[in-house]
């Protein structure tokens, strides 16, 4: 399984995506620059975290325009498997591999701390290796986190079981107070129609290792390497 | 040709920028201010386009990129064809 980091101006996770896939994982890895058109056969792209082009227009507007990502629509849409982490959501929701946006935060702060997760389905490659209902404890930086989407989406959404995390207090309940982003319905994570897309806001690749006093971020990994390797 | 864009959030998606400023002109003493709604414009110059053609070409960059249609509308207004 060969994956690839796509390195945007503005990127500040590029190597933190490729720590993790690389050293942590033992996969063959690179960086993919965004002028680029060819994703060099891997099969599992990072749109990695950061603040691509300075966050101008909206945040992942001009990535979401960038030469190499026409490639990464064509391989999500073949069932290529694709995770945008933090920026990389945002970039993933403008270019229409996810439907909804991300709004500046309900309190119109930065927020940089540690959040808490809930395993809301295993019913995809990037979640299989995980128990429905887990928790997870993984950071969050960024100031425009809030998920939106429409009525509708959100219906489709819940219905096609394409929620894959939701912001919980520690002991794994609905809270107000724990969904520190004011993101709709609690929502840190979702997925493609095919479940082959994620894009979440929280940091799986920063508690990957003891050393950074959390490892729940593995499983994401874990799992879509049993999915592909079998 | 030159264009005045307006992007700005539909009714319904949450504007906190907006509300903060309203708080603000509230705390400076205009009681009288209910909301505020916050967006943003782009003036627009181009090389020479047939009048009948502009207003819908620069609704494309609008769609194409200017504006979210998830979360925002835009306005166009050619101001000098």
């Amino acid at each position: 399984m060969k994956v690839g980091v796509v390195v945007f101006p503005g990127s500040n996770c590029d190597h933190d995506a490729l720590e993790w896939s690389s050293r942590l994982l033992g996969l063959p890895t690179e960086e993919i620059w965004y002028q680029d058109r060819d994703l060099r056969g891997v099969d599992l792209v990072i749109l990695p975290g950061g603040f691509s082009y300075g966050d101008y227009l909206r945040c992942g507007a001009m990535a979401a325009r960038a030469p190499i990502m026409d490639e990464v629509v064509a391989h999500a849409r073949r069932g290529g498997l694709v995770i945008g982490i933090c920026n990389g959501f945002q970039v993933l929701c403008e270019v229409g591999l996810l439907p909804g946006a991300l709004l500046r935060n309900r309190s119109l702060t930065f927020l940089c701390q540690d959040v808490y997760l809930r395993v809301e389905t295993t019913g995809s490659p990037w979640t299989s290796a995980m128990r429905r209902g887990e928790i997870l404890r993984v950071p969050i930086a960024h100031g425009d986190g809030n998920y939106f989407c429409d009525p509708e989406t959100l219906h489709r959404l819940l219905g096609e079981d394409r929620v894959a995390f939701r912001y919980v207090s520690p002991g794994g309940t609905l809270d107000p107070e724990w969904n520190v982003n004011g993101s709709l319905d609690a929502i840190a994570g979702i997925l493609s129609e095919k479940k082959n897309v994620l894009g979440m806001m929280p940091h799986p690749e920063r508690a990957s290792e003891d050393m950074v006093g959390s490892t729940d971020g593995l499983g994401i990994f874990k799992s879509v390497m049993g999915a592909l390797c079998g | 040709m030159k264009a005045r864009v307006h992007v700005f959030l539909k009714e319904g998606v949450l504007d906190p920028q907006g509300k903060a400023v309203a708080s603000a002109l509230k705390t400076l003493g205009f009681e009288e201010v209910d909301s505020v709604r916050q967006g943003k414009f782009f003036d627009i110059e181009t090389g020479p386009l047939p009048a009948s053609e502009a207003e819908d070409r620069v609704k494309e960059y609008c769609k194409k990129l200017l504006a979210n249609p998830i979360i925002e509308h835009f306005r166009v207004e050619i101001v000098e064809p």
